[in-house]
């Protein structure tokens, strides 16, 4: 902290970690393509892709982490990173948009649709439009599945999310008093509660797959259930792993009570979650 | 600019890599932009080579040159390297160099998302063109991707939709680089209401790519599942809809054609004052009919789906909605009329390109409006009236706007002036040449011939050999317009800092060309 | 405001009429045979006038500034840069222009989605690539392909006047009777489309999606598939024949005949030459478009038939491949296309064309086990 905020805006040197980045989306790319199409070692290479990517975040990320503890970043680049990450959440939330917009189209139009007048009559005769569907050809093949049940695990998983927003704030509170111990604590009652929720989804999907009948492939509700809730399972995980940086990150005496983005950062994304879980277990499990 | 008194500090401007490296690792938004410019150029004359191989093919009924699947990979990669490797790119390009120039910032907000923003072009560009030599070649289901056709295709589907997650992350870091860069890092005194337009309809043209890339994203993340891990969501039989995906793809691809003309408008806001020698006509208009433009696009998406049988309720809504849009862009069109009108006018390249500009990109909305009525649509859907509207206003509307934009800065970028006669010769031979290529067209459409067909009805003979002559003439005199470029760069006449003698804000203040770092102590604008 | 835009409506009206003088329409739409196409006729008119008429006002102000406010005449800048007045007075009347083009659409609109109270219906189903027309009320089947020869497109034969838009099999119904069409397609999005008619619809698969028309005048009138299906898009035009009532109740006896003839020969059994040389028919007109004629298909996209472990292997999967299909790909299912005897000669055909000399043959009764009792009811008519 020797060079205390400078009024002028910090400009990064040239950096190479941007296009260690390309090259991993390149070979994450053509590994998955690979992997898609049953070729040899795609895996070896979709994970090679992967283990760059790593490489570049920890690398970059890192670099980000030194610049700012280094107290290169003044006011104004605060600022810039708040307007970023708020229009990155909303990015997300248009994301999240498509796929609510698929479940609201297939269960309020086209189910409906198939099963009235003429497409019904004349193309799938026996089947009653109702939601949850595995859809008319697929039931017709014989395709059973059991919808998932709201207040089991599900609404376990909306108390834990919901409690795991109430410990990140009580853990920015101390942030902000000064007080690390609950700081710490709190960063990591949330991380518990996000592997916790984890945890207990991974189980779902386990017997979602084994004895539900329920898969991917289980026609549109199959469909929208796992991509909405594997697209929110995933973005929990990455949550998750920033809660851990910032833990750890809080373990090592970074942050000071005004300065302290990153962590707020991840805490807005960790909420952006948290009401997405909502949305998805008033849409996709209570109103079946 | 960079005087002695801030060589303390911190960032200093040493050790800079040289060769590839100084590309590869570059955080500088000159430098960037440049690359994104260069980007560009190289995929026109790759998209622009196969649409000289398709008219090819179209100059006579029958098939002389290639098989129909081929036909289609080149129609297919055409309309997405066009969209999303030439013009996104080029005005990305613009942003770069011009945002921080304009509102007096020492560079773009992040630096280095900003090169990944670019880097990750070259690799999307990679696995497009690249799948033109995989088994069954590149995609052939349109630049639109409609299942079930979509689904049906091998490897280079896959490669595809992978490569426009890839450009999608490219444009949402870009974007928002650009509204923070905008937000942010205005020099003290720069309203909002005093921005120069250019900036303005890059902050909304960024807004839309946020708001609409995430969702082509899921709609390809669909197509996807869809292909590869037994999703339904586009298939019947599973109780999905193949039309959703239209309806997905198409609330991302309308605000997408606003994204490709937006920052044209932008372009031209600057360019016809500065030859008008008179201020811009309607500033706030301007502004509130960009932002009505931008709001708009999100009602109208499924004009372009008239003929799939939607409910009468939905057809109404979305022909009154689509036809809405004709108001502000009306504005628009009169604001600039307006600017030139009592002015002092001179006619150099730059201003050409923007009259050109004007007058063709109103035809093209024109037939536009011409489609957006339903009962009209139904007849020309998927015929060449649409290939005509959408080449008129994307040729003649951004891509004129892209020689415009090159032509006004160049001299400030390179620090010589272009030759003039050789860019007026360009403009003619352009101008000439596209609305001989695209004019026919319309008539065709209306006389029935589809579009995405390799061989036609001999009635429709006549106009397709007009319009392949015409694309001849169009591409090569391209070949003027890179040779004017490498002239610029290498010699020239010296570019005074103005540059022209009308031209109003802070970039023109810099040295011509404009130093390597520039405003790295913010410049007050009264 | 009323009388003006009936004006507007006469004149182009008018416009149009002069343009059939002018090489048959040739800059315009084709000449509609019923209605809707009429009114979509004259609803284009009066927009391109409205346009046209814009265009000159603002593009003649606009040449006339770049003419008289030229530095190189001497013209100063004036400085004004806004006047809320005019502003209003150029977003106001625009939106006044539109909702007088509006009004008129609506109406057409609301004209073209009324399918009720038809004559007859009939089911139109795309598929890659031909049509299949199945009249519900008259119980007639049939497919209809491109008829242009091979010859024609490769440039080894002179093109005739259809080319590319003439049918084996073609639509044929009667005049002046409102005739609903159900549409769909069974593999990708096609799209129905008869310019004379104003009619196109898009076949969307597993969605039937209906339209209607009414032609006024008898005689042949020619469109295409207007949405992109792969390969062979631009060669699966639609021939709609429009008769006379009488013609029409012919047609459907002659068809009847025919479908009746073929559905016997399901009860058949053929000799393996007889099977193949009827199966080469079958494979040219279903099958060669994809698997090509000489059975090679096309690497990376269409298997080769010649040398291929199914058609070399255990029969029975053969019979499968074809009657199922393989589901995700382009290789549909052509149970509900084919007649067992058709697909017994296929597949016969196939597995004894180029190198694959297997030697053995499928009889119309194999098929029919391998379809079960449920799908076998639905086997349609022969498509030759
Ligand atoms: C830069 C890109 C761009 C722009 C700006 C536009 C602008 C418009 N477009 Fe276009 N469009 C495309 C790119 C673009 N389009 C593309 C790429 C496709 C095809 C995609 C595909 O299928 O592959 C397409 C297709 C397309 C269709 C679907 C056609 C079909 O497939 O059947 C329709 C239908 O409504 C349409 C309408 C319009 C309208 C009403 C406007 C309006 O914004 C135009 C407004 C402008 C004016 C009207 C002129 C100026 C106004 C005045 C001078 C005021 C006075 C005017 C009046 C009162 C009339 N467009
Ligand atoms: C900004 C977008 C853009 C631009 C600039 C263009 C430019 C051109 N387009 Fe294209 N076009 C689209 C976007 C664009 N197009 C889209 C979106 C589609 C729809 C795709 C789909 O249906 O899915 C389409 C479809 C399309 C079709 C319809 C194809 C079909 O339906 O089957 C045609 C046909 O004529 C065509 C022609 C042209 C021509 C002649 C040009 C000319 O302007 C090109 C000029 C040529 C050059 C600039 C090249 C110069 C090259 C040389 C001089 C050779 C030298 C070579 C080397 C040095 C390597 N385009
Ligand atoms: C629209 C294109 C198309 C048409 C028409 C078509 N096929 Fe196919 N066919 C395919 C494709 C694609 C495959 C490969 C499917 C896969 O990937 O498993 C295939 C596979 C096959 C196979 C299996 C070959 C192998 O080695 O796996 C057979 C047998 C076959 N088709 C027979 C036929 C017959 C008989 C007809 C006509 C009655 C026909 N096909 C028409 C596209 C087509
Ligand atoms: Cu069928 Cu195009
Ligand atoms: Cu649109």
């Amino acid at each position: 902290m020797s060079l205390a905020q400078t009024d002028k805006y910090y400009l990064p040197q040239p950096s190479l970690w941007p296009i260690i980045g390309s090259v991993a989306l390149l070979t994450m790319a053509v590994g998955g393509v690979m992997t898609m199409h049953h070729m040899n070692h795609g895996g070896w290479v979709l994970l090679a892709g992967v283990a760059v990517l790593f490489f570049m975040m920890f690398g970059w990320f890192g670099e980000v982490i030194r610049d700012s503890e280094a107290g290169r970043y003044n006011k104004q680049v605060d600022s810039s990173f708040r307007w970023s990450m708020s229009w990155f959440i909303f990015s997300e939330v248009m994301f999240f948009a498509a796929f609510f917009g698929a479940l609201f189209y297939t269960r309020v139009l086209s189910v409906p649709w198939l099963g009235e007048s003429d497409t019904m009559q004349q193309l799938w005769p026996a089947f009653k439009a109702t939601w949850p569907t595995a859809g008319p050809g697929l039931t017709a093949d014989g395709l059973k599945f059991t919808p998932m049940e709201a207040w089991g695990i599900p609404a376990i998983n909306t108390l834990l999310l919901l409690s795991s927003g109430v410990t990140v704030t009580w853990a920015h509170w101390g942030l902000k008093k000064n007080n690390r111990t609950q700081l710490i604590l709190g960063l990591a009652m949330t991380v518990a509660l996000g592997v916790t929720f984890l945890g207990l989804q991974a189980f779902e999907y386990h017997h979602a797959y084994t004895e539900m009948g329920l898969t991917l492939g289980a026609g549109v509700y199959g469909a929208t259930f796992f991509m909405l809730t594997g697209f929110h399972g995933f973005h929990v995980l990455v949550g998750t792993t920033m809660l851990i940086v910032m833990l750890l990150r809080s373990l090592a005496g970074h942050f000071t009570a005004e300065h302290h983005f990153a962590f707020e950062a991840v805490s807005w994304y960790w909420h952006f979650v948290d009401v997405v879980w909502v949305l998805l277990f008033i849409l996709v499990y209570w109103l079946i | 600019m960079s005087d002695a008194a801030h060589a303390h500090d911190d960032h200093g401007h040493h050790a800079h890599p040289a060769g590839i490296m100084r590309w590869l690792t570059t955080t500088n938004h000159k430098d960037i932009g440049s690359l994104y410019l260069w980007f560009s150029l190289i995929m026109l004359f790759t998209a622009g080579s196969m649409a000289l191989l398709i008219r090819s093919e179209l100059f006579e009924p029958g098939m002389q040159l290639m098989h129909p699947d081929f036909f289609n990979q080149l129609t297919t990669m055409h309309g997405l390297i066009m969209i999303f490797g030439v013009i996104m790119p080029a005005f990305t390009g613009f942003a770069n160099w011009q945002v921080p120039l304009m509102i007096g910032a020492p560079d773009m907000a992040f630096p280095r998302m900003n090169n990944w923003s670019f880097w990750l072009l070259p690799v999307a560009g990679i696995m497009l063109l690249g799948s033109f030599w995989l088994p069954g070649g590149a995609v052939a289901g349109g630049w639109t991707m409609y299942p079930p056709l979509f689904i049906q295709g091998g490897v280079s589907y896959d490669l595809t939709i992978l490569a426009v997650h890839i450009m999608g992350l490219s444009s949402i870091m870009g974007s928002i680089n650009i509204i923070t860069t905008i937000l942010n890092m205005r020099a003290p005194g720069l309203t909002l209401m005093k921005m120069p337009m250019f900036v303005w309809t890059w902050l909304i043209t960024a807004y839309l790519l946020i708001a609409t890339m995430p969702v082509l994203a899921g709609a390809v993340t669909m197509l996807l599942t869809d292909r590869n891990f037994g999703t339904h969501f586009f298939n019947a039989a599973g109780g999905g809809d193949p039309v959703m995906f239209q309806h997905i793809f198409w609330f991302f691809g309308h605000p997408e054609v606003y994204i490709l003309i937006l920052p044209a408008f932008g372009i031209i806001s600057q360019i016809i004052p500065t030859f008008a020698r008179k201020p811009l006509f309607g500033y706030a208009s301007m502004v509130y009919a960009t932002a009505s433009i931008a709001i708009l696009s999100f009602t109208v998406w499924a004009h372009h789906m008239f003929a799939v049988g939607m409910p009468v309720a939905a057809q109404l809504f979305f022909m009154f909605s689509t036809m809405l849009i004709a108001v502000p862009t009306g504005v628009k069109v009169f604001n600039w009329v307006a600017t030139m009108w009592k002015g002092s006018l001179t006619f150099e390249t730059p201003m050409l390109f923007a009259i050109a500009f004007v007058c063709l990109f109103t035809i093209g909305g024109f037939s536009g409006l011409v489609l957006a009525m339903a009962p009209v649509d139904i007849q020309l859907q998927d015929t060449y009236y649409v290939v005509a509207h959408f080449h008129y206003v994307l040729v003649s509307g951004a891509l004129f706007s892209i020689f415009a934009g090159i032509y006004f800065w160049l001299p400030k970028w390179t620090g010589h002036m272009y030759n003039e006669t050789l860019g007026k010769v360009h403009f003619w031979l352009s101008v000439i040449g596209m609305n001989i290529v695209f004019f026919p067209m319309h008539f065709l459409g209306l006389a029935g011939m589809p579009r995405r067909i390799p061989d036609y009805a001999l009635q429709f003979t006549e106009f397709n050999q007009i319009a392949t002559v015409g694309a001849f003439i169009f591409g090569f005199s391209q070949l003027v317009f890179l040779y004017v470029v490498l002239k610029a760069i290498k010699g020239g006449a010296k570019a005074s800092d103005r540059v022209w003698e009308g031209a109003e804000g802070l970039e023109w203040t810099l040295p011509s060309p404009a130093p390597y770092h520039t405003f790295e102590t913010a410049p007050v604008v009264k | 405001m009323k009388s003006m835009w009936q004006r507007a409506g006469a004149i182009g009206a008018a416009w149009g009429v002069s343009q059939s003088a002018l090489a048959d329409y040739a800059y315009n739409l084709q000449p509609p045979v019923s209605k809707v196409a009429q009114d979509v006729f004259h609803l284009h008119n009066l927009i391109m006038l409205v346009c046209v008429g814009i265009f000159i006002v603002v593009f003649g102000a606009m040449f006339y500034s770049l003419f008289k406010h030229r530095k190189s005449v001497g013209h100063k800048a004036a400085h004004f840069h806004e006047n809320t007045t005019v502003e209003i007075i150029w977003t106001v009347i625009p939106f006044i222009i539109l909702v007088g083009m509006a009004y008129p659409a609506a109406k057409v609109v609301i004209e073209m989605k009324d399918t009720s109270n038809p004559d007859m219906t009939v089911k139109i189903t795309g598929y890659q690539w031909k049509w299949g027309y199945d009249y519900l009320n008259d119980g007639v089947q049939f497919y209809s392909t491109l008829a242009t020869p091979r010859e024609q497109i490769d440039g080894t034969a002179a093109k005739d006047a259809h080319y590319l838009l003439e049918v084996d099999q073609p639509m044929v119904v009667p005049v002046g009777k409102r005739i609903r069409l159900l549409v769909t397609g069974n593999d990708v999005i096609h799209s129905w489309w008869v310019p004379a008619f104003g009619v196109k619809q898009d076949g969307i698969p597993g969605f039937i999606r209906d339209t209607w028309f009414k032609a006024d005048k008898i005689g042949t009138y020619r469109g295409q598939c207007a949405e992109l299906c792969g390969k062979d898009h631009g060669f699966m035009p639609i021939v709609v024949k429009v008769v006379s009532d009488e013609d029409y109740k012919a047609w459907v006896a002659r068809k009847k005949g025919t479908a009746q003839a073929a559905a016997a020969d399901n009860g058949k059994t053929f000799g393996t030459a007889e099977l193949v040389a009827r199966g080469e028919k079958v494979y040219q007109a279903n099958c060669a478009a994809c698997h090509q004629a000489n059975g090679m298909g096309l690497p990376g996209t269409f298997p080769a038939i010649n040398g291929s472990k199914v058609a070399t292997g255990p029969i029975a999967d053969h019979i499968k491949v074809v009657l199922n299909g393989r589901p995700g790909t382009a290789m549909a299912s052509f149970a509900g296309q084919l007649s067992d005897a058709d697909i017994a000669a296929v597949v016969t055909y196939q597995r004894n064309a180029w190198d694959n000399k297997t030697g053995d043959a499928a009889q119309p009764a194999d098929i029919a086990a391998t379809r079960g009792g449920a799908t076998a009811a639905a086997a349609p008519a022969a498509a030759l």
